[in-house]
């Protein structure tokens, strides 16, 4: 077993120091943070010892607010100020929801993203997300016994942009440092495919409380490529418990329900879902708060009867996702499952004949996420030797483009784009004399505009007259490894130029985010400070690391000794700036030390590359 | 080695239509594993740019080189040719009226619901992009016609187009 390495005090900037990065599985039904320690990646339980913290979140009308176990025991009770599955509202406007009649909550219509009425106000998804994510943090803080450097977050892979947008900004609310946003299926695979060293082209389904997605992924040697991905961001087990509690209404011949029935409905046939998966039948009974008494009896083959639509709706993913990948059922040599939902013995029949295969469930399936999530964190960290690395290669779920003539979708990137990627594409003016052109990004598969996702509409001005068809605009768009999107426009027919990059409008603004901070923080103006200061200081100590690292490996053979001195005079600065208790001059300091270090890390990186290809050729020659 | 290399001397491959897949796979993921983004996820801001410019540069090489397609209408481009610029609409009637019966076949197909049938189309259609992708080798690496190729690798994409429309066919069929 791995030694645990203590450094000395004082000592705790030794680059070779292992540093605290965690995986966030932030789920619809349930949430888990995870780390590695000694080389081990494991779930931190609460100390009750237990790994799950319900993603239900209670307001009160103090401000107080209850995350986990004690919110989920009075979501029955006090069912408009506890918040279950938000996840399935991030990102959504209300158009989104369909029948918001279904859900025990009054909404808000606010631009881009629902609100929920609460006793403490408005919350947007973002901040009832950003409460689950604060109070994952705090357990891994104290389970952890120390600052964080990072954390990577987990996302469903067929999250659109306003979804994965507003999960970032979560995080951010929740004050956590976003290493990476991570698709679920791949955490799933990476902890999969390290566990058992399998290789070849793996099936990961998985169906989680609110959301389905299906990964076709092939596991190389230290190499996990998603070949294609699909889903649905709006199906899970909450619509099974949803189907039930339709019964459940059916058979009873109940009258409209008030928040609180619907509320202790639903939890009734959730736990008869469960029931069912090592039972053949479930009994249901409730007292409804208008005397009416429930009891009823859910077998199996009726549940299967009521269910089946649900069923077949993953298949049809299933599908364009092998046909994406160019593979059919035979060709895949396992399936993973995933999520709790996969627990349910139709889906493990359903997807064990889709694939003419036993699925594999040898992983926890409520855990495997965070396991992933964590491992990958630790990589980002920089915690593992490069030698048993493994490199992730992610895709876009769904393709982006731009809006044309006659309200049609011009797709600039196709789905199942390996990331990180840029296409541009270029555009002219209609009108002679035109100076603006408006743009309109959106996300989907679709030929019509409207029945895509708009994300975005920026214009671009400034265009110099000239006869309709003679300018060239170009537009680029640009794809990170979050899978986050950013959009540039700009004229170059006639070398004036313009650029304009544009966020998705369904995510916050980052004075936004600012705002709701110090909303959070208004009674306690130090509280914030201190934060900012952590928060830089964090972010100047893993620039400083970094640069160390860098100069010490590469600064004798590509800098002169003019060059060196400047980086370390503006590491030193940055020193400096520190140990005093301004984060701003902090901030200025790390800018300042990113910049001096621009012409070396290019070097750097063409020297690494360089070296890759030697290596290269030193093969062919051996052939 | 520098940013603007082309995609062939990025991944230090000969200047070729036949390529050696497991050669530009290798090299591909060898370059990744120093550039991707995942390698700087706790470096400074410059670092952090550059590598996801450079990680990006490499999926682009990678996509154009691995497609045969856009392997040989990038090769054209080194050569000075844009395959697919608008002035070049013009195909033999042959070819025409053949794409046309394929047309047919497919509309007839999914009209008719017949899955198989589709699945026929979708090898035949198949087999003729691969001797399409032969013809295309000797066009371009041994007799270097490059008017020739350049016709074939257009007439490839009306084909890789037709074995679109029958996957979305199929799909079709899938769902209902």
């Amino acid at each position: 077993m791995a030694l645990l390495q203590i450094s000395e005090p004082g000592m705790s900037t030794a680059p070779h120091q292992h540093r605290l990065a965690v995986g966030i599985d932030l789920g619809t039904t349930n949430s888990l943070v995870a780390s590695v320690q000694s080389g081990i990646a494991r779930v931190l339980d609460d100390e009750r010892g237990r790994a799950l913290v319900p993603s239900v979140v209670r307001y009160h009308a103090d401000g107080r607010v209850d995350v986990g176990y004690d919110a989920q025991a009075k979501q029955s009770e006090d069912p408009h100020n506890t918040i279950v599955s938000v996840k399935r509202f991030m990102g959504r406007g209300l158009a989104d929801l369909g029948d918001p009649g279904r859900f025990p909550y009054k909404f808000i219509d606010a631009p881009g993203m629902v609100q929920l009425v609460t006793v403490a106000g408005n919350k947007s998804p973002v901040e009832v997300s950003a409460d689950i994510l604060e109070s994952l943090k705090d357990r891994a803080e104290r389970s952890l016994g120390g600052e964080m450097v990072g954390a990577v977050i987990t996302v469903p892979a067929y999250f659109d942009e306003a979804q994965r947008q507003a999960t970032k900004d979560a995080a951010k609310l929740a004050g956590l440092n976003v290493l990476r946003l991570l698709n679920e299926p791949t955490a799933a695979a990476i902890a999969y495919g390290l566990e058992n060293a399998t290789e070849g082209v793996y099936a990961v389904y998985d169906l989680g409380g609110g959301t389905f997605d299906i990964s076709i992924l092939k596991l190389t040697k230290g190499v996990f490529e998603v070949l294609s991905t699909n889903g649905d961001s709006a199906l899970g087990g909450d619509d099974f418990d949803q189907r039930v509690f339709c019964w459940i209404v059916e058979q009873s011949h109940l009258t409209p329900l008030n928040a609180k029935d619907t509320r202790l409905l639903l939890t009734r046939a959730r736990e008869a879902k469960e029931q069912l998966t090592d039972h053949d039948e479930a009994r249901i009974t409730a007292l409804l708060s208008t005397g009416e008494l429930v009891d009823l009896n859910l077998t199996t083959a009726i549940f299967n009867q009521i269910t089946g639509t649900l069923v077949n709706k993953t298949l049809a993913p299933t599908r364009k996702a092998l046909r994406d990948a160019g593979l059919t059922p035979e060709e895949i040599k396992g399936v993973v499952m995933v999520g709790g939902s996969t627990r349910m013995p139709c889906i493990r029949q359903s997807v064990g004949e889709f694939f003419g295969q036993t699925p594999l469930t040898n992983l926890d399936p409520d855990k495997v996420v965070a396991l992933g999530a964590a491992m990958q964190a630790d990589v980002l960290a920089g915690n593992r030797m490069q030698e048993d690395d493994w490199l992730l290669l992610d895709v876009i779920p769904l393709s982006l483009g731009l809006e044309t003539m006659g309200g049609l979708t011009e797709k600039v990137i196709p789905r199942n784009t390996t990331i990180p990627v840029a296409r541009a594409q270029e555009f002219t003016t209609f009108k002679d004399g035109q100076t603006a052109m408006s743009f309109h990004v959106v996300q989907g598969e679709r030929e019509l505009v409207s029945d895509c996702r708009s994300l975005a509409r920026f214009e671009l001005r400034g265009i110099p007259p000239m006869v309709a068809g003679a300018a060239r605009i170009r537009v680029t768009f640009q794809v990170d490894a979050d899978g986050l999107l950013s959009v540039s426009a700009r004229e170059q027919g006639t070398g004036v130029e313009a650029a304009i990059t544009v966020k998705p409008s369904y995510g916050l603004s980052d004075d936004e985010i600012a705002g709701m901070l110090k909303e959070a923080y208004t009674h306690a103006e130090d509280d914030m400070k201190a934060r900012a200061l952590n928060e830089q200081r964090v972010d100047g100590n893993s620039l400083m690391l970094a640069t160390r690292a860098a100069l010490e490996q590469d600064g004798d053979t590509l800098l002169d000794a003019e060059e060196r001195a400047a980086i370390e005079s503006a590491i030193s600065s940055l020193e400096q700036r520190m140990a005093g208790d301004d984060p701003q001059a902090i901030k200025r300091a790390v800018e300042a030390l990113n910049e001096s270090t621009a012409d070396f890390a290019a070097r750097r990186m063409d020297a690494s590359v360089k070296k890759v290809l030697r290596g290269h050729k030193l093969d062919e020659l051996s052939l | 080695m520098d940013f603007n290399a082309n995609h062939f001397q990025l991944f230090n491959l000969p200047w070729a239509f036949r390529l050696n897949v497991e050669e530009l796979e290798s090299a591909y993921r060898k370059l990744q594993n120093e550039v991707h983004p995942d390698r700087f996820a706790s470096s400074g801001e410059s670092e952090k740019r550059l590598s996801m410019q450079w990680a990006t540069k490499v999926n682009e090489a990678y996509q154009t080189l691995k497609k045969p397609l856009d392997r040989a209408a990038y090769l054209l481009h080194l050569r000075g040719h844009e395959v697919f610029s608008e002035k070049h609409t013009a195909f033999p009637p042959a070819f025409l009226m053949q794409q046309m019966e394929w047309r047919e076949a497919i509309t007839d197909a999914r009209k008719s619901r017949n899955g198989s049938e589709l699945d026929k189309l979708w090898r035949e259609l198949k087999g003729e992009t691969k001797r399409m992708e032969i013809q295309l080798a000797s066009e371009l690496d041994d007799a270097k016609d490059d008017a020739a190729a350049a016709m074939t690798t257009r007439k490839l994409k009306f084909m890789l187009k037709l074995i679109e429309e029958v996957g979305d066919a199929q799909e079709e069929l899938d769902a209902a």
